[in-house]
């Protein structure tokens, strides 16, 4: 069992809203890690839908990268859409 | 309420309810986090089974539903005697379950057209479960037979030794053949036959072998159980036994 490969679980809380990732866990294969995910992660009723991944499928970007990623957007706020201005009778924006 | 169909309920309550507290047993020694969790859903699963039987038959009695599980005596369980062999190890629990659920699945699966209104609603409820547990055993008794050399050999013992115990779960006690002849439980042959069939195909894609010789052991309806179920009972009874009337 230790060299049993890591899998990301994603579970869809409700129809219509996205997967999301809840954690991840340890499985022989893909059919045992949703059996595993289903009695670890919908105990309290968290899901409607399981997707898993094993780990190592994620190419996830580098941390130490981040400034050179992410920052430059920070100064860029007319990126936002906040300039706009809203007519009274437009709700939920 | 006759006296042979009270026995079937709490033959039905037992069963669930000695198999849940051994699962339960597993507790924090499974072999991995998720297989725990795993283990003991099924055993609140049968927990809640057995509770619905239990209030069944104590809005009956006017008794109260804790007085079944915690204050009977060995000789007044009614259980089959495969649920309350020991824990054992981790394909010893796989084959137990798989048995036991083999014939739960399909004992449900009759008793949704019981006579008996109450316990048709409380089979249409617990099926889904036995449904998913059914799947989850099944599904280890594949890995672990078609698995490895060890792991196939463990899973043939296990097997030899507990289908002993597997045909007394289709064996009529008395009460029984009352209520099959009443309409409140559906016919055990029929409900053999299914889950027979279910398992010795499960087994045999597992690459494991049905064994055919083997001397069938019964009592458990009767009351008459194995060792084991007396310590477990002491256990299960400790507080209700030592506190009387206690609450949480």
């Amino acid at each position: 069992m230790k060299d049993w490969p890591l899998f990301e679980i994603f579970i869809r809380s409700k129809n219509g809203l996205n997967h999301k990732h809840v954690g991840s866990l340890h499985a022989a294969d893909a059919t045992m890690a949703i059996q595993n995910a289903r009695d670890v992660y919908t105990r309290r009723n968290e899901g409607v839908s399981i997707w898993v991944v094993e780990s190592k499928m994620i190419t996830a970007s580098d941390p130490a990268e981040k400034e050179s990623l992410f920052e430059p957007a920070e100064d860029k706020i007319y990126r936002h859409p906040t300039f706009y201005v809203l007519p009274d009778e437009l709700k939920h924006m | 309420m006759d006296s042979n169909l009270k026995k079937f309920i709490l033959r039905l309550a037992d069963d669930s309810m000695i198999l849940g507290q051994r699962l339960g047993e597993w507790c924090g020694h499974g072999p991995v986090l998720e297989q725990d969790i795993a283990l003991t859903n099924i055993a609140l699963d049968l927990i809640g089974e057995a509770r619905n039987y239990y209030a069944y038959l104590a809005s009956v009695e006017g008794k109260k539903e804790d007085d079944y599980p915690m204050l009977r005596l060995e000789r007044e369980f009614y259980n089959c005697l495969l649920v309350e062999q020991p824990n054992g190890h981790f394909g010893d629990s796989i084959i137990r379950q798989f048995l036991f659920d083999s014939y739960h699945y399909y004992i449900l699966d009759g008793l949704k057209s019981s006579k008996d209104e109450t316990l048709a609603q409380i089979a249409e409820k617990s099926l889904k479960e036995a449904r998913y547990h059914l799947h989850f055993s099944g599904e280890w008794v594949l890995r672990l037979g078609d698995g490895t050399e060890k792991s196939h050999n463990l899973m043939q013992d296990s097997l030899n030794n507990l289908v002993e115990y597997y045909e007394e779960l289709f064996t009529p006690a008395p009460f029984e053949v009352w209520c099959m002849e009443q309409g409140y439980c559906p016919n055990l042959n029929d409900v053999k036959d299914k889950a027979i069939g279910y398992a010795r195909q499960k087994i045999e894609d597992a690459t494991l072998t049905w064994p055919t010789e083997y001397f069938s052991r019964t009592g458990g309806k009767a009351g008459i159980h194995s060792e084991s179920l007396g310590f477990m009972l002491t256990e299960l009874q400790y507080m209700q036994r030592a506190y009387p009337s206690m609450n949480w």
